[in-house]
């Protein structure tokens, strides 16, 4: 039995708004094993980065996060805020997706390293910066020692992005969520990146959480694929049975829009008609059907269960299970 | 990064210039003289007296040859305190203007900016209100007013009690004296910059940096103090910088109430009397505090922020 590290269950995000509340995310039940990488992909809006927000407790002031996530002995949605900074940062790390925001602009990268070793290693300026520097170095900074003095602003995206990164792996943690950890990235780098990632995970057991709407990287480092639409998970499997086999017309549709290098050069982009949901105001029944090729009347009359048929997936064209239970 | 403020304070020379200049033209604008006394003078005795000050040579020349004072540092006599030189009036009192100012503004600092910054720590808490809503009344009551109220208090309804403090006149800067006025001067800008500060802030812990901070498992205490505090300082330092020089040359209102041989003082009657040389001594000096106190806001600036020191 492989051990999960991550378990999220029947998790809602809720914000407080002027114009009425806001269903960021609902019903997501999603793990992690140890060792295991799971992507998450949808578009923006979709609650992919809510979902994990709340799980690492960064929630702004008017979100609301209800439902579990357990992580080892500790549920991170109740846990109080001193039991949460013994895991955030340690066991637990978060790579951010804009690396030219995400560094404190008035410190030294170095410091901003060195810190989460002082923090959780207890370990004194000398050890840590010797750990800091070798950690910047695996994460393909060149001269890592003469970046380790410098201000976010000297270094370039790509950089901010690697320290970032370099951030949420030096505790060796249990499980790294990477939101668009290589959008910044240009693709050589990208692939060493990925195959730092991919080495943590096998050699160490790390789980990872990669956040993206790049299928490319998806394929490259994900076991199981985790699809968001509206703030709920509407089809989630194996990477090879996503890629394979897509049973949601939501995946289906999101595979089409990839580009490919054998495509004509003169073909036209597929792309999935109409707009994602106001979260505010969702569609009747299932949230896809406006944007559905294949919507019949059930699908606007009753949301569609995530269950078995083909893969979990929510659709009344693999499964007749509504929402609810009532079939 | 020097060569930059060496440049600054190069571009204070003419600031200070045109100062003189708009200064001196407005005063001879103003109706009347120095010489028009309540006791009508009599006209032989006037005649002597303008031409002792050179008042009746062409205006121009007037002016050139008080820009030729000054550049030997000498702001000329006082017309209505004839016994003193305008350089000796502010020599006497700007340095009780600036301890009162800069107590006044120590004060204001130690009080505003944990008041400002532990609101935000519970934002929205009846803690946070009761912040905001004193520094609004700070702010909206003026000081002659709260000036008035706390003589009222301190001065007569606790008269005989060990709390009785002394409500004017300044017996040589004891100690005592100075509490009202300098509470006075300060309780405007404690409730300024408890605002800013707070808004600053606020602003500050929603940054993207702080998130990264916070997701380190960083204590809140070092994620408030070690990555937000600095960028939450800056509008708190471009607030300070002129309201440190207008607190340092002296407040007309308060050294008025309670009688303190500041130079803000000496504003107020000078313009009153056309005292011409006294109101733009008073104006020159402060101008000068104006434009040394932006130059060590920039200069504040780039140790706030290292994206400045490099440019």
């Amino acid at each position: 039995m492989t051990q999960r590290i991550l378990d999220i269950s029947d998790l809602n995000v809720r914000f407080a708004t002027e114009d009425g509340e806001v269903a960021a995310v609902s019903d997501v039940s999603l793990h992690v094993n140890k060792g295991e990488c799971l992507g998450i992909v949808g578009e923006s809006g979709s609650g992919k980065s809510q979902t994990f927000m709340a799980v690492m407790g960064l929630l702004a002031a008017n979100g609301k996060a209800t439902g579990s996530a357990r992580f080892g002995e500790i549920d991170l949605l109740k846990a109080n805020e001193h039991t949460l900074n013994t895991v955030r940062g340690n066991r637990l790390a978060m790579v951010f997706q804009d690396p030219m925001t995400a560094l404190t602009p008035h410190m030294r990268v170095g410091r901003q390293l060195t810190e989460v070793l002082e923090r959780h290693r207890g370990m004194d300026t000398k050890a840590a910066r010797a750990e800091a520097v070798a950690m910047m170095a695996r994460v393909q900074i060149t001269e890592p020692e003469r970046r380790f003095a410098m201000y976010p602003h000297e270094l370039s995206g790509g950089l901010r992005q690697r320290i970032v990164l370099a951030m949420a792996l030096l505790c060796g943690p249990e499980l790294v969520i990477a939101d668009e950890p290589t959008t910044a990235l240009d693709v050589t780098v990208q692939a060493l990146i990925l195959d730092l990632m991919r080495e943590l995970k096998e050699k160490h057991g790390t789980g990872f959480v990669l956040i993206t709407h790049d299928l490319g990287v998806v394929a490259g480092l994900a076991d199981r694929v985790a699809v968001m639409y509206a703030g709920r998970v509407v089809e989630n499997a194996s990477v090879a049975e996503i890629f394979a086999a897509p049973r949601h017309p939501y995946t289906k549709g999101l595979l089409a829009c990839t580009p490919r290098l054998t495509d004509a050069p003169t073909a036209v982009l597929p792309t999935i008609p109409g707009q994602p949901p106001n979260l505010q105001k969702l569609p009747s029944g299932c949230s896809f059907h406006p944007r559905c090729a294949a919507v019949f009347d059930r699908c606007r009359a009753e949301r569609p269960a995530l269950a078995e048929g083909g893969t979990l997936n929510a659709c009344f064209l693999n499964h007749s299970v509504a929402a609810g239970g009532a079939a | 990064m020097w060569s930059y403020f060496a440049r600054r304070l190069l571009i204070g020379i003419p600031t200070l210039l045109a100062v003189v200049l708009f200064c001196f033209f407005l005063m001879r604008l103003a109706p009347g003289g120095p010489f028009d006394g309540e006791a009508p003078v009599p006209p032989e005795v006037l005649a002597n007296l303008r031409a002792r000050y050179h008042l009746d040579d062409p205006l121009w020349q007037q002016f050139f040859s008080y820009l030729g004072n000054l550049l030997r540092g000498d702001f000329g006599p006082s017309f209505k305190y004839k016994d003193f030189t305008v350089t000796e009036l502010i020599a006497q009192g700007l340095p009780v203007s600036i301890e009162n100012g800069l107590s006044a503004i120590i004060l204001a600092i130690l009080i505003g900016l944990p008041l400002g910054i532990t609101a935000t720590l519970s934002q929205n808490s009846a803690r946070d209100y009761a912040v905001s809503g004193l520094a609004m009344i700070g702010i909206v009551i003026p000081t002659f007013v709260t000036g008035q109220l706390l003589i009222l208090a301190f001065g007569v309804w606790l008269k005989g009690t060990p709390f009785q403090l002394p409500a004017g006149g300044w017996n040589d800067g004891a100690f005592l004296n100075r509490i009202l006025p300098v509470t006075v001067l300060a309780l405007p800008f404690v409730a300024y910059i408890a605002r800013i500060s707070r808004a600053s802030m606020i602003e500050a812990l929603r940054t993207n940096f702080v998130r990264t901070a916070r997701a380190k498992g960083l204590p809140y205490r070092t994620v408030v103090l070690r990555h937000a505090l600095k960028s939450a300082l800056t509008p708190v330092v471009t607030f300070l910088g002129p309201a440190t020089a207008f607190l340092l040359t002296g407040s007309m209102v308060i050294e008025t109430i309670f009688q303190i041989p500041g130079i803000g003082r000496y504003f107020v009657q000078g313009a009153l009397n056309r005292d011409y040389t006294l109101v733009m001594g008073v104006t020159i000096v402060g101008a000068a505090f104006v434009i040394v106190a932006n130059l060590i806001v920039d200069m504040l600036y780039a140790v706030l922020d290292p994206k400045v020191r490099y440019e």
